[in-house]
């Protein structure tokens, strides 16, 4: 295991664990924590790291980490784009956004682009129906979707990218 | 100027706003008025959620309170010469009537909002929510001043018993005598948390309250800590809602600092303080036992109660857990008191009700009604009823865990117990309104599709049941259903209704059961006629071409995505149904209204 990696995730540990009132209840926090830090996902050595750190074993830490759908043990994109499924959005058009994001960037749910750009999910509820269908990519959110204004939002970003 | 030093600029910067560019219009209107040199007298405000939804970017400018929709940063830089410099209001920015006609000006003459009664809500769109001075400045704290300087905790329970107040997350149970047993629990440890896990969807109402006025969630938490005698809080806030976390923290800090948190409340020997905890994707941590694995760092699994949380929850200890508009309730009734509360609402069912409508229909947002109004009110006068001419079908309420209302119900009072009697349930107050284009299989599929993706796994019934039941229901909007299976639909649903582990797998059926109750012929037409009525099941319907409107235009057969269309120039063009993947882009481009679907 890399130095570096092992270092790291000591010194998130460490801060998250200096916020925390309570020893056992910091073990999504740090996941969290970790994901944020390694671009969107958390590697097998940072999760081997923490199960030392915690002295949990190692099974224990997927068994959390494999429960919620945010957390992730593959790479993902830069830009990881996860689009709301649920009935509003769905009898908004959001059936059609969803086509196009496919089209547009030539993936499937749960694939990244061969760029490393962008990573696309799909997401529960985001509370933000009144403008569906809506889609948040990092921690923006954009609602009022259409097929061509999603082509749009991806061009600007892959524009930006090039800049 | 002295007119001009007394404007104020109310900004929206709720989630929807600001997914709808709020943030280039507010740079737009202070960029303005920086040109005019009005930085310093007018100030621009950003306020939590004012509702109305699918009007956004929205502001409201006072001292007249005109109500300014769709706006642009072209629009800010409008108003600003117009409205502010020179006192004309810029009428192309008002709010329109479905005819194109001018409402008033006014926020509060709009038909959205002359009905609403805004009690949880009362902060949202008023004040600046990461500025606790305007929290305060609305009688923010005051109640708990009141509770922690002139009230015994048990006073204080009986305040909220006798005022009504009821779980605003779904069950509907009594929040005063939740708090009672919750006090009466031993335990040299107790903990209070908010269940901020809102995952129904179509319910918005918990985000733009965190979003909104985060201050009286902390505000009705620090009051429950008081009287249950908890030194501990946490709020569960699940990770699709950044900005809420990020003015939660912001709120939290401040009342810190205020000493509304922390050691010594007001003086006194009364402690707590609150933890934000995040979650990571995964609906089930809504429900409480869910929940509180969750922010021990588990898997976030139910387990079988009893024991209650009040009794064993967190780390074992006895827990109070309330939902993030229930609290929001709690300051109000401790200020104005019970009989104040109690006031408002029906018989069973006291207060008000945020609702979080969605869907088809013409105004989208929050509303804050009195329980007790009808769905037609609701939806037809506050939300402005369907948009487009079409017909009203049904109302989906409480969620995945919920059922359909169809249109002969539409005079039902809504509380508790009425929409119980009709096969749903208030949930947490999302409204899903579907017109005759919507077809009600579908829909229960739909959630369905939900409940399979969110059931955690741990018990048979929910994990295994919900799957079968997708099948079927897959089955028959493929064309291949039978009446068995309708029947075996039905008793499927009501043993998994009666023997799953928690609330979402006894309550995963209810969208099927309810749909199979009101639109049992719609079910029918599936697998009897092989026809879908509301012309939405890909398999079960065709696309044809009226061959005496079209006109050869050829827009539709190089729109086709598989060059299904043939024909040529300016006659009439066909479609060849194998090839046909039933898109529907031609129905979109034809501006001859030739194409349309037929079932079967």
């Amino acid at each position: 295991m890399s130095v570096d990696v092992k270092e790291t995730v000591k010194r998130i540990y460490e801060e998250v664990k200096a916020k925390s009132l309570e020893d056992g209840d910091m073990l999504i926090n740090a996941l969290h924590a970790i994901q944020d830090h390694f671009n969107n996902f958390i590697p097998p050595e940072a999760a081997e790291e923490l199960s030392e750190l915690m002295n949990l074993p190692p099974s224990k830490i997927y068994e959390v980490l494999t429960f919620y759908t945010m957390f992730s043990t593959k790479p993902r994109g830069k830009y990881v784009i996860r689009v709301c499924q649920s009935t509003p959005c769905h009898v908004t058009g959001g059936r059609e956004v969803i086509e196009a994001l496919k089209e547009t960037l030539g993936i499937d749910f749960g694939e990244t682009t061969e760029d490393g750009l962008f990573t696309l999910e799909y997401s529960s509820c985001l509370g933000l129906c009144g403008v569906a269908p809506v889609m948040m990519i990092n921690d923006m959110a954009y609602g009022n979707l259409t097929p061509e204004r999603v082509k749009a939002i991806i061009e600007e970003l892959k524009g930006g990218e090039k800049r | 100027m002295a007119a001009v030093a007394t404007n104020t600029i109310l900004i929206c910067a709720g989630g929807a706003c600001i997914s709808a560019g709020e943030e280039s219009v507010k740079d737009a209107f202070k960029d303005e008025l920086k040109k005019f040199a009005l930085d310093t007298v007018v100030s621009v405000v950003e306020t939590g959620c004012m509702g109305a939804c699918n009007l956004g970017p929205l502001a409201v400018v006072y001292p007249e309170g005109v109500f300014y929709q769709k706006l642009t940063p072209d629009a800010a830089r409008k108003i600003v010469r117009e409205h502010i410099l020179k006192g004309r209001v810029v009428e192309e920015y008002l709010y329109k009537g479905p005819e194109g006609e001018i409402k008033p000006q006014a926020q509060e003459e709009l038909p959205f909002f002359t009905k609403q009664v805004k009690i949880a809500t009362r902060n949202l769109g008023v004040i600046d929510p990461t500025d606790i001075d305007e929290y305060i400045g609305r009688d923010g704290y005051f109640a708990l001043v009141k509770a922690v300087k002139e009230m015994t905790p048990e006073q204080v329970i009986e305040e909220i018993k006798a005022s009504g107040l009821r779980g605003r997350g779904g069950a509907g149970f009594p929040t005063g005598l939740k708090w009672e047993l919750g006090r009466k629990s031993k335990g040299d440890t107790k903990y209070i948390v908010c269940n901020a896990d809102e995952g129904d969807p179509g319910a918005f109402m918990d985000r733009a309250i965190l979003e909104g006025d985060p201050h009286t969630v902390i505000e009705g938490m620090v009051i429950g800590a008081y009287a249950i005698g908890a030194s501990q809080g946490y709020i569960y806030v699940r990770a699709e809602y950044p900005l809420a976390i990020e003015r939660l923290n912001i709120a939290i800090e401040k009342a810190r600092e205020y000493g509304f948190l922390g050691k010594n409340i007001l003086g006194s020997d009364f402690c707590f303080d609150i933890e934000l905890r995040i979650g990571a994707g995964a609906f089930v941590c809504g429900e409480e036992t869910a929940l509180m694995a969750s922010i021990e760092g588990e898997r976030g699994q139910p387990r079988v109660k009893p024991p209650y949380p009040v009794q064993s929850g967190l780390w074992g200890k006895p827990t109070v857990i309330n939902n993030v508009e229930t609290f929001a309730n709690i300051p109000p009734i401790i200020l104005k008191g019970a009989k104040w509360f109690a006031s408002i609402g029906t018989e069973t069912s006291k207060g008000t009700k945020v609702f979080a409508l969605a869907g088809k229909i013409r105004n989208t947002g929050l509303v804050e009604v009195p329980m007790g109004i009808t769905l037609r009110e609701l939806i037809f006068e506050i939300g402005g009823g369907i948009p487009g001419n079409k017909k009203f079908k049904a109302v989906q309420t409480g969620g995945p865990s919920g059922g359909c209302i169809p249109a002969e119900y539409l005079d039902t009072p809504v509380d508790y117990e009425s929409l119980k009697e009709l096969g749903t349930i208030m949930g947490s107050g999302g409204m899903v309104v579907m017109d005759e284009d919507d077809c009600m299989v579908d829909v229960a599929k739909f959630f369905l599709e939900f409940t399979v993706d969110e059931s955690c796994g741990k018990c048979t019934p929910c994990r295994e049941g919900t799957r079968v039941m997708l099948d079927i229901l897959e089955k028959i909007t493929n064309g291949e259903g039978t009446k068995e299976d309708l029947e075996k639909l039905k008793q499927l649903g009501e043993f998994i209704s009666n023997s799953s582990l928690c609330g979402l797998g006894q309550t995963a059926p209810n969208p099927v059961l309810s749909t199979m109750r009101y639109f049992w012929d719609e079910y029918l037409a599936h697998v009897e006629e092989k026809r879908c009525p509301a012309k939405k099941c890909k398999a079960l319907i065709r696309f044809v071409i009226d061959h005496d409107k079209c006109v050869g235009c050829t827009a539709c057969a190089k729109v086709c995505p598989v060059n299904a269309i043939t024909g040529e120039v300016r006659k009439p063009h066909t479609i060849n149904d194998d090839e046909c993947i039933r898109c529907g882009s031609c129905i979109e481009v034809c501006r001859f209204n030739a194409i349309s679907k037929v079932s079967p």
